[in-house]
């Protein structure tokens, strides 16, 4: 298994849809094979339509609010004393997290197939309420699927859906969080897949909703690129690129850009959702050995048990409360590209409480993961080195966990 | 040599009738029940589907979603789902049963160990729900050596050239999805429509036994009876929860459903 050099990690995959020979693929009924296959013609064509490449950069741009910024936490690093701890602050983006991006690229691609309806799935609510925010742009009607657990401890992100005109579509089945709000969003493109898009909120399920995603997301590293050019120069030699997972949307957002580089100047870590220190559930299907998978449509790393049902997830972050992963990430773990460690809720609890503590930045419980391993290494290393975390996500969605949890608002 | 599953579609065709395929999961809502129910309603049904239950079924309604939970909830394993259908078949040696489920769970098993113990439990057929054409080619083909029929399933979305392939890869038996549905949604697409897409897929050879699924009730049945085969999956999953819940004997209220399903197409 090898990463090819020059060719987007999107691409790499074989004629099935498998990355490595044995990430992703599309395991879907029959009734999707039409609708994957019609959105798998309609992307390829677009991506290279010059006209279509300008809208979304113009809807990068004036809607989304891209570049957001790259900036210095000197208080952290000061107080650290170790590596350059930097941000890339992805929630200053409309709506207050990276799910803005795949949301507006579905949208588009939805009105570009004639479809007037689209509908998605959500944990910690960003990816609704951001497609609920496209969807209200670009004139769709819009469903949100999402766990009734999850309906509960966000609720912000709810009533914003809600104010942006989507119906919000509870889940009662199964643990009740994203796992259960994503299979029945299949379900329901299944009976509507004739007149309704689907938007996949991370870069998992069948392949081409991986591409999509990714496609959309990898504009964050774009950005950082640029920016890191623009700071030093030139790009810096040794560079630690943390960011937290679930689906993996973010992160593969993040580094896409970099893949190519050699792991020694700019290593790639991605941080998975431990769950509570006390507890033996979790979501780190990576860091934690979980074995292969089918789970929605693609084979990855999913916490199962061994006849192959899935294993209940316990997280304080519901954006990474999900017991599979990107099957980009499985195929950057086997190929040794990219190092995957996990937090626990405590330690993504008291990284929020540094971080907002020492600097003027309001991370989410997801971005928070990636925090504490940020804090974690970052005084073992020289001031040479550039930690680099991507604070994708807003933590005003989490004020009532934080509130029950430590006593603030 | 001709299969199981051909023979009955044969006889049910000299009956001037459709075979009748049920559909239950396998430990609902225990193991001992749902063999009890199994070897019941086989006196109606032609051929029985028995599910193998996977708690995140992404192509199934709400029916079979509870049965399922159930069934899991109450410790059904794979092995046990083999140790039921094994018992069935020493009894009605004569009346296919086709295992129904999701591919993870054959994959976790190892595909070679589950067609081999597939093969020790006589099972006659297979439908994985989430494992379509062409990507399940390999495997159909080693279904094929162990003389199990591989199920390939269509629907109103699959467009011709497809079908063309489909068909003629498949095995003995064709499933036509009837509606774009997860199992046990309401029909919402005539029957007369539903026949003539039927008759498309039938025409291009006759010699394959095509059935027609999904929203088939003891309402509906009588109007797809020209069809080669129907299966009824939600309406017998949903009686199992009725009498659960008004704590009745399962096993009469399913055959009861099961025998005037049968009574509704001879």
């Amino acid at each position: 298994m090898k990463i090819k050099k020059g060719i987007s990690l999107i691409d790499q995959h074989d004629q099935f849809g498998f990355w490595g020979g044995k990430f992703g693929g599309s395991f879907i009924p029959e009734t999707l094979k039409k609708p994957v296959e019609d959105l798998t013609k309609e992307f390829k064509k677009l991506r290279k339509d010059k006209k279509f490449i300008k809208k979304r950069d113009y809807y990068f741009k004036s809607y989304i609010g891209s570049p957001t910024s790259f900036i210095k936490l000197e208080n952290l690093t000061n107080h650290l004393g170790g590596a350059q701890i930097w941000a890339k602050v992805v929630s200053e983006a409309n709506g207050g997290a990276h799910k803005i991006y795949n949301a507006t690229v579905h949208a588009l691609l939805c009105k570009a197939m004639g479809k007037k309806y689209i509908v998605g799935d959500t944990g910690a609510g960003y990816a609704g309420k951001m497609l609920s925010m496209a969807a209200k742009k670009f004139g769709l009607k819009c469903k949100i699927f999402m766990g009734a657990k999850d309906i509960k401890r966000q609720k912000p992100n709810c009533d914003a859906m809600k104010k942006n005109g989507a119906e919000i579509v509870p889940v009662y089945s199964g643990s009740q969080t994203l796992v259960d709000a994503v299979s029945e969003c299949m379900r329901y493109w299944v009976s509507n897949c004739d007149n309704t898009h689907m938007c996949v909120g991370s870069t998992v399920g069948p392949n081409i909703f991986v591409k999509i995603c990714g496609w959309s997301t990898a504009q964050i590293s774009r950005e950082l690129k640029a920016q890191l050019k623009s700071e030093f120069k030139r790009i810096p030699k040794k560079i630690k690129l943390i960011n937290c997972v679930g689906g993996g949307s973010s992160a593969y957002g993040f580094w896409s850009e970099f893949i190519d580089f050699d792991k020694k100047q700019i290593e790639l870590i991605g941080v998975e959702a431990g769950g509570p220190k006390k507890s033996k559930l979790h979501a780190a299907p990576l860091s934690r050995n979980a074995k292969i998978g089918i789970l929605h449509g693609a084979a990855s790393y999913v916490c199962q048990d061994n006849e192959g049902q899935i294993n209940e997830t316990e997280s304080i972050s519901a954006g990474l409360d999900y017991p599979g992963v990107s099957p980009i990430h499985c195929f950057l773990k086997d190929t040794k590209r990219a190092r995957y460690t996990y937090a626990t809720d405590e330690e993504a609890l008291n990284a929020h409480v540094m971080v907002t503590k020492f600097e003027n930045l309001n991370p989410s419980l997801e971005p928070s993961h990636a925090f504490a391993e940020a804090i974690k290494i970052a005084p073992k290393l020289n001031k040479d080195t550039i930690i680099i975390v991507n604070s994708c996500g807003d933590a005003q969605k989490d004020r009532d966990i934080l509130k029950e949890r430590l006593g603030k608002i | 040599m001709t299969s199981l599953i051909n023979e009955t579609f044969k006889k049910a065709k000299n009956m001037s009738r459709p075979a009748l395929l049920t559909y239950t999961v396998a430990g609902d809502n225990t193991k001992k029940k749902s063999l009890e129910i199994l070897k019941s309603i086989s006196a109606y049904a032609d051929i029985c589907e028995l599910g193998f239950p996977h708690n995140t079924p992404i192509a199934d309604g709400g029916q079979i979603q509870t049965s399922a939970y159930r069934a899991i909830k109450n410790g059904i394993k794979i092995n046990d789902v083999f140790a039921i259908a094994k018992e069935f078949k020493i009894s009605k040696k004569t009346t296919p049963i086709i295992l129904m489920g999701y591919y993870n769970m054959i994959y976790q098993y190892d595909e070679n160990r589950f067609l081999k113990k597939c093969k020790n439990s006589k099972i006659d057929g297979l439908i994985v729900v989430d494992f379509p054409y062409p990507e399940n080619k390999n495997f159909s083909k080693k279904c094929k050596r162990q003389g199990i029929n591989f199920i390939q399933l269509v629907s109103p979305t699959t467009s011709s050239i497809r079908l063309k392939r489909i068909i003629k890869d498949s095995h003995d038996m064709i499933y036509y999805i009837s509606m774009l549905s997860t199992t046990g949604g309401k029909l919402k697409v005539s029957p007369r429509k539903i026949l003539e897409n039927y008759f498309k897929i039938k025409n291009q050879n006759k010699s394959k036994n095509v059935v027609i699924g999904f929203g088939i009730t003891e309402k509906t049945i009588k109007s797809l009876k020209k069809a080669d085969g129907l299966v009824v999956g939600s309406a017998i999953c949903k009686e199992i929860s009725k009498s659960i819940k008004k704590r009745q004997n399962a096993v009469t209220n399913v055959t009861n459903v099961v025998r005037r399903l049968k009574n509704k197409i001879i």
